[in-house]
């Protein structure tokens, strides 16, 4: 046990940082700069696209389930977590949750930062021992019928859920679909409505 | 058929964002910010770091309920940081513990605000 372990741990980063930019090995404006982007610039709108794309453009469907990094990368979307990005399609028959039972790998780029409760011992470990359980505490009951499965980012992949495209929406511009796909969707938990 | 009428500000609006705050305090987000940037300089590998979370929250688990209130990701985090700089030798032993208890021995009122280390403000 450290004598520091007592102090709040936020002093420790505080801590590690200064003695970090002491030896230049970071730069804080660099570190704000990270930080912003993805606390603010990078989010779920991002895979809302790459969806949306793919619900109105049968080729770059094909060829983001074949390949995702290489896919949202034609987009630009890029970066770190997200260099080997598969994409999952749910259909009416299979359903596909993503978790990262390990730690929380997550598809930054297209995704943004995780939720907390993707980050959770809870969900890490219950989603895949009673998935139909913990989905429908999220509200989302499937059919006896639709096959689940959990698809666990280990090793260096990331997923991402392309979800059905909802009835009613054939009308719908490539921006009006991105509006209706939610990060739930993405992660597996949600199926994407129709609008309202 | 209506076309339909999208929120793009409002509570039904699409997640934009994130949909909710990534970290809910200060320090989580300099934890965050160290990893990135100490990956992107090239002092650490990301799949490095990452196997060292896994460890560090492994322990952890291993010694906790799922439910246990105490737990924190971004605590793993920073403590899977700091093994990993210790571990390549880029900090020592001891440099973590005994900075931390100068920041701590700090004067009351010192301004604790440390998004921007160009300057400190003593503005009492």
């Amino acid at each position: 046990m450290s004598i520091s372990e007592r102090l709040p741990i936020s002093m420790r980063t505080e801590a590690l940082e200064s003695i970090l930019v002491e030896r230049s090995l970071v730069d804080p404006k660099v570190m704000d700069a990270y930080i912003k982007m993805y606390e603010s610039d990078v989010g779920p709108l991002n895979g809302a696209k790459v969806v949306a794309k793919a619900w109105v453009d049968p080729e770059f469907r094909e060829r983001l389930l074949a390949d995702g990094t290489a896919a949202v990368g034609e987009l630009g979307f890029k970066g770190p977590q997200t260099e080997h990005l598969e994409v999952l399609e749910n259909t009416g028959e299979v359903h596909n949750v993503v978790v990262c039972t390990l730690c929380s790998c997550y598809p930054w780029a297209v995704l943004g930062l995780p939720p907390s409760w993707y980050k959770d011992p809870a969900y890490r470990s219950r989603i895949v021992r009673e998935p139909r359980a913990v989905l429908h505490e999220f509200g989302l009951d499937l059919g006896a019928d639709v096959e689940i499965r959990v698809a666990d980012s280990v090793s260096e992949c990331r997923y991402m859920i392309l979800p059905e495209r909802p009835a009613g929406t054939d009308d719908l511009s490539e921006e009006e679909l991105a509006a209706l796909v939610t990060r739930d969707a993405m992660v597996g938990i949600a199926k994407v409505a129709g609008p309202q | 058929m209506t076309t339909p009428q999208l929120d793009v500000e409002g509570p039904a609006a699409p997640p934009r964002r994130n949909g909710e705050l990534a970290f809910s305090e200060p320090w989580e987000s300099r934890a965050f910010g160290l990893a990135v940037a100490l990956d992107a300089a090239g002092v650490i590998e990301w799949e490095t770091f990452r196997q060292q979370l896994i460890a560090t929250i492994g322990v952890w688990e291993a010694a906790h309920a799922p439910d246990d209130e105490s737990w924190s990701y971004w605590r793993c985090w920073q403590d899977a940081l700091e093994q990993l700089l210790l571990d390549q030798g880029v900090i020592g032993g001891d440099d973590v513990d005994l900075r931390s208890e100068q920041l701590a021995a700090r004067a009351p009122g010192h301004d604790h605000d440390h998004g921007d280390h160009s300057h400190h403000r003593h503005d009492h």
